[in-house]
């Protein structure tokens, strides 16, 4: 309606044109405006990469690449290194995802291929609520309740039946890898499940009823012919958790321990690069210590950048092939 | 022949069951930690949380009133930089898209999308706090606006795109130039989805602490503006729970069922909206 009103005018009037000229000039300035906003994103992401790089720059030409490799961390001496948050980070979220994956994908696998529509949709729903729970809450959470639970029974229990791996011996806090991993693992169940459903629905129905037709029970069809075809984008819902794993600071922080060496029981206390960066980045002082700090985020953005591209490139492949059927 | 029948027949159904324990698991999460949060917050909600200060350590009592109205306040910076800057940007993407410059933001989005919390609040920290020498409300917010401005972007620009070309061409042959469709056509009808977005964004950021510990940081007192440090709930909830104190836990379990039920209400406010928005495909 107000779109012909405005249009009118310059219709009528051949004398009223350069006002009609000017609103059809309102494209150029809408254009404009809106690509002003798309350029700031580019540059604020721009400004992020190049602050860590700058920041940064003190403590790669101190250290190198030796920076990665070297278990010292001392702020007095401005002596520092990587590896224990490096491990930290990559070992609490390989396990959490080795805990994560087997309930994930077969949560996944009962949303789209057993669950009916509505049924299916509402539990989905639930699930995806619990990606909105702050991560603070699950640190809140698991400082009271899986701390404890680690300290006085999963820990004792695992140490008894599994004390002749190194992976499972030394004094049990409560606090360490295992914990961080158990928590993180909760955390990641919604982004494998919710993605994971996506690729096992954009299998095509044909490929279920041909594998039932040929006598297939529901179960070897699910198995042998719905996940392979969709493993592509279930491996892509693994890389992003991952990813989210990696990343994850409050819960972490508040589980972990903050022990900046590294242990090879899983039951030990130990840190993780965005556990240390919360907890000394506002004291750091000096030269190099939040050079080292910065170094270390732009090592975990690296890293997630890379798992989240592995990630988009195998949903898309996954979903273009689902949409060309349809 | 029948040995194998009946243990592929047995095969199916344990593990057809242990895909619904799986789900079952998964799902019940959710209402463990409801249940718990519920019952530990709510034996510690009272009307001084929503009123009074903190107390120092060792005195009991108090609340986190400031915490509260330090949240807002930084929800309130990081919406009015976020969701403008992530709606045009949406905006950008989806009716001037095309290949290039547009692949270039849309995967700069992306890009943002996916670093760590705990990234941008160094990054918020170097450009904002270090610089000034001091924590601001106004670094906090400018830290959660950068989470906000890609999920923005996002469901902006999926939304838009999924307004049927007839409108736009109905609008376009009335004779109206191509922004004026844009903002009183395409805009309107995909107005729910947007909405749905920038309140699952605005809930998102709220329940962030990881950016706001180096930004805006914490604060006992109330803040004396928009340059000073500012309690929030997250950063409240993890200094206190940290914390080896009792009656600081149970102020941590009240604010962290008070932001919850904040969250979890946006999150289902935001699916209802979208459910009943069914019309903005038609």
């Amino acid at each position: 309606m107000a779109s012909t009103a405005a249009a009118q005018p310059g219709l009528t009037k051949p004398g009223n044109n350069s006002l009609a000229r000017r609103l059809r000039g309102g494209d150029e300035v809408a254009w404009l405006i809106t690509l002003l906003f798309a350029t700031s994103v580019l540059a604020v992401t721009a400004l992020l990469i190049g602050e860590l790089w700058l920041g940064s720059a003190a403590s790669r030409e101190k250290f190198g690449f030796a920076f990665l490799s070297s278990t010292m961390w001392n702020p007095v001496t401005d002596e520092f290194g990587a590896y224990p948050f490096l491990y930290g980070t990559v070992v609490t979220s390989v396990v959490a995802l080795v805990i994560s994956v087997p309930i994930g994908v077969g949560a996944a696998i009962y949303l789209s291929e057993l669950a009916g529509g509505k049924w299916s949709d509402a539990l989905t729903f639930l699930v995806e609520l619990l990606a909105s729970v702050p991560s603070v809450i699950y640190g809140l959470l698991a400082i009271f309740t899986i701390v404890p639970m680690m300290r006085e029974f999963i820990g004792p229990a695992l140490k008894s039946s599994f004390g002749f791996l190194p992976l499972f011996q030394g004094p049990v806090y409560g606090v360490g890898y295992l914990t961080a991993s158990l928590v993180l693992a909760i955390m990641i169940f919604p982004y494998i499940i919710s993605v994971s459903r996506e690729a096992l629905m954009s299998v095509p129905r044909e490929q279920r009823e041909a594998a039932l037709a040929l006598g297939a029970t529901k179960w070897e069809s699910t198995w042998q012919i719905v996940v392979p075809y969709a493993r592509l984008g279930i491996i892509g819902s693994i890389f992003l958790a991952f990813a989210r794993a990696l990343g994850e600071t409050m819960a972490v922080t508040m589980v972990i321990g903050n022990d900046n060496n590294i242990h090879t029981s899983l039951l030990s206390p130990g840190n993780t690069i965005p556990a240390i960066l919360a907890s000394e980045f506002n004291e750091a002082s000096g030269t190099y210590h939040p050079a080292a700090l910065i170094e270390l985020a732009f090592v975990l953005f690296m890293l997630t950048l890379i798992l989240n591209g592995c990630a988009r490139l195998l949903i898309l492949v996954t979903t273009s092939k689902g949409s060309a059927r349809a | 022949m029948t040995a194998r029948n009946l243990y592929r027949k047995g095969l199916n159904n344990v593990m057809l069951t242990l895909t619904g324990v799986c789900a079952f698991v998964t799902v019940s999460t959710l209402f463990v930690i409801l249940a718990y949060l519920v019952y530990n917050g709510g034996k510690s909600v009272d009307f001084d949380f929503f009123t009074q200060l903190p107390k120092g350590t060792g005195e009991l009592g108090g609340g986190m009133a400031n915490a509260i109205v330090g949240s807002a306040e930084i929800i309130a910076i990081a919406s009015l930089i976020g969701i403008p800057v992530g709606f045009f940007t949406g905006v950008y993407l989806s009716e001037w898209g095309g290949p290039g410059y547009c692949f270039l933001v849309r995967y700069m989005c992306d890009l943002l999308n996916g670093v760590p919390s705990i990234v941008i609040g160094i990054f918020a920290a170097t450009v904002l706090v270090k610089p000034l020498h001091h924590f601001s409300a106004l670094a906090g917010g400018f830290a959660l606006s950068l989470m906000l401005i890609p999920i923005t972007a996002k469901s902006t620009e999926q939304f838009l795109s999924e307004v049927p070309r007839s409108l736009r061409e109905g609008s376009l042959a009335l004779g109206a130039p191509k922004w004026r469709t844009i903002a009183s056509v395409v805009v309107p009808a995909a107005r729910k989805g947007i909405m749905t977005g920038v309140i699952l964004g605005v809930a998102r950021i709220s329940g962030e602490s990881a950016p706001l510990l180096f930004t805006s940081f914490n604060n006992q007192d109330w803040s004396n503006g928009m340059r000073d440090p500012v309690a929030s709930l997250p950063v409240m909830i993890y200094s206190h729970a940290i914390a080896p104190y009792d009656d600081w836990h149970r102020q941590a379990w009240a604010a962290g069922l008070v932001l919850l039920t904040l969250v979890l209400i946006a999150n289902i406010a935001a699916r209802l909206i979208l459910t009943r928005g069914t019309t903005t495909r038609g």
